[in-house]
């Protein structure tokens, strides 16, 4: 019986090593997978890269020549883009950062053992998985000027004299958007964190608290240590896709007032889509990629160091 | 039942008394349901305005609930404007993803994970970084690409577009989900005689299913919650989806607020319901990909 298995096994190794079939089985099976992202990814990046050194103007497509850095050149010298610099540096580091933080706080309260934990979970992740255009307009409600139920409950409880317009004015504008979006993104970090923190060995736990360690030192000696690569890794994810997302304030405020949410890549969009010039925008969209790239980097570091495959 | 209850009152390692689990009354209660009623406010309140008679909305009462709460704005939002055409083009884009995604990145994810072949490396970096490219880089030559194959303003251009999107990160869930498959079991139907395909349509196939899940109501999710591609690709309403038409709403001098809340509780509806039956698998995936990717 064992024989006959082995034998089998033989012919089967025998079989792997002869049929060159094997080597292209994978690449079958990965070819709808590549073919999409050549088509869909690879190629309008490059195309971008083409279209950013040209005039292309989408009023008159067919009048577009090549510029060569000229549009580069332009944008960097415009106060809008160092403005757009500032804008997207404040949204994307404050956002996460109080995402994190807040993030921490909640992935360790739902790491107690409390009734009703699994529900509380499903509960607070709602934000995460709702569209990015309903989350803005149920905001957009909600801060209303004058019927929005916030400036309502500010001032029946005397907090505030007159409604404040708080999309709408240049001083709150960007704080705003960025409160928004800490609310959504606080649950993707407690998620991420808490699924860390109940990786963690309790033997450890528990050895440490029989040592005597109370919950603040086993936390920042035992348990901080341990969940800090994931931790790492999911704020440089974090720190990428949300220089990247502009849906707030394109549906909010379209970058106004005054520029005031006016980010870069927010900037790109405008430029090609109101400003109808394609070139430009396409050069903003390098700019921002290039400035990802930084970012990008610190991840391939993060992801070379824990194993890959 | 006294032994059980002694056992948890017990004294702990050094006498000190070990707190009993579930029945003293934590703080953490109240930080929890804090929590739950700041997540939750908002749409609860997109619900109380979407019931809410538009002639009552403008009036700044002091009560919270609508004198006399009405259904009728969900009615004219289906009847009067297109809304239920734009909510139809989100289902058929969506569904449409999933499938492609689904079967795209079972493919991708298995030969990741099962073969060892050259090029494996560059592939497997080359989908995470894809992840990483700012959608607004590729929005400008997407549009001039999408014009030139005639998939501008259509579904199936949607489809493809969210397809590519969502692939990177469902064929790194994917290879994680067939990962965990032991490669014995495999190996035990190919000794039986099964061919590479067959086992792959047995074994593989079947007890992937959890990733499947996962994969699918992550293409769902995304497809459904996309907003710029839609808002820049589309321009009729036979192809604009749901999250175009709700911004639709917002006018230019006027906002129909009692459409945007009823469209918005609408639109919201199957991404609960989706999110709740595969929360699990989909949050295990999310994590996995966290630290791999």
């Amino acid at each position: 019986m064992s024989e006959a298995l082995l034998e089998k096994q033989a012919a089967f190794a025998a079989r792997r090593k002869s049929r060159p079939w094997q080597n292209v089985q994978p690449w079958l099976m990965l070819a709808p997978t590549i073919i999409m992202l050549i088509g869909f990814v690879a190629y309008p990046a490059v195309n971008a890269v083409y279209v950013s050194m040209t005039s292309t103007n989408l009023l008159n497509p067919k009048a577009a020549r090549f510029i060569g850095i000229e549009n580069f050149v332009r944008i960097f010298q415009s106060q809008e883009f160092l403005g757009g610099l500032r804008n997207s540096a404040i949204w994307t580091f404050g956002n996460v950062a109080f995402q994190l933080t807040l993030g921490m706080c909640g992935a360790i309260l739902l790491n107690q053992k409390l009734k009703g934990r699994a529900i509380a979970r499903g509960l607070v992740l709602l934000p995460w998985a709702t569209p990015s255009v309903l989350v803005a307009l149920m905001w957009l409600w909600i801060l209303d000027p004058n019927l929005g139920i916030f400036n309502r409950i500010l001032s029946s409880i005397g907090l505030q004299a007159a409604p404040v317009a708080w999309l709408a004015n240049p001083h709150t504008a960007l704080a705003t958007l960025m409160a928004i979006d800490i609310w959504q993104g606080i649950p993707f970090f407690a998620i991420m964190i808490l699924a860390a923190l109940q990786a963690v060995p309790s033997d450890i736990l528990e050895a440490a608290r029989i040592d005597g360690a109370n919950a603040w030192k086993t936390y920042w000696q035992i348990t901080l240590p341990l969940i800090v690569p994931t931790v790492l890794i999911t704020t440089i994810l974090r720190l990428i896709w949300t220089a990247n997302y502009f849906d707030l304030a394109l549906v909010l405020t379209g970058g106004g007032p005054a520029n005031a949410t006016l980010t870069l890549p927010l900037d790109a969009y405008l430029t090609a889509y109101r400003g109808m010039d394609f070139g430009s925008g396409a050069a903003l969209g390098i700019i921002q990629a290039g400035l990802m790239l930084v970012l990008v980097v610190f991840y391939i570091r993060r992801i070379r160091k824990s194993d890959l495959g | 039942m006294t032994t059980l209850a002694e056992n948890r009152t017990s004294a702990g390692p050094r006498g000190v008394r070990v707190r009993r689990r579930g029945v003293t009354f934590k703080p953490a209660y109240i930080l929890v349901a804090a929590w739950i009623v700041g997540v939750l406010g908002p749409y609860a309140w997109t619900f109380v305005t979407s019931i809410t008679p538009p002639n009552e909305l403008g009036v700044r009462s002091s009560n919270l609930w609508p004198q006399h709460p009405t259904f009728a704005s969900y009615i004219d939002l289906l009847t009067r404007t297109p809304f239920l055409q734009y909510l139809g083009n989100s289902v058929f884009v969506a569904f449409g993803t999933v499938a492609t995604t689904v079967v795209f990145s079972l493919l991708a994810g298995t030969a990741l994970s099962r073969f060892r072949f050259r090029g494996r490396g560059v592939i497997l970096f080359g989908v995470l970084l894809v992840q990483l490219i700012p959608a607004v880089l590729l929005i400008v030559p997407l549009y001039t690409e999408l014009k030139t194959l005639g998939l501008l303003d259509s579904k199936i251009g949607l489809i493809l577009v969210y397809t590519t999107f969502a692939l990177p990160f469902s064929t790194w869930l994917m290879k994680g989900f067939v990962d965990q498959i032991p490669v014995e079991i495999e190996e035990a139907s190919l000794l039986d005689g099964c061919s590479k395909f067959k086992s792959f349509f047995y074994v593989i196939l079947p007890l992937s299913k959890s990733g499947i899940a996962a994969a699918g109501t992550y293409a769902f999710i995304y497809s459904w919650n996309e907003f710029l591609y839609a808002l820049t690709f589309t321009s009729s309403n036979s192809s604009r989806t749901m999250p175009v038409g709700l911004q639709q709403f917002v006018g230019e001098n006027t906002i129909r607020w009692e459409f945007l809340t009823s469209g918005g509780i609408l639109a919201a509806i199957p991404i609960i319901i989706g999110f709740m039956f595969a929360q699990k698998s989909l949050v295990a995936g999310l994590t996995a990909g966290a630290v791999k990717g």
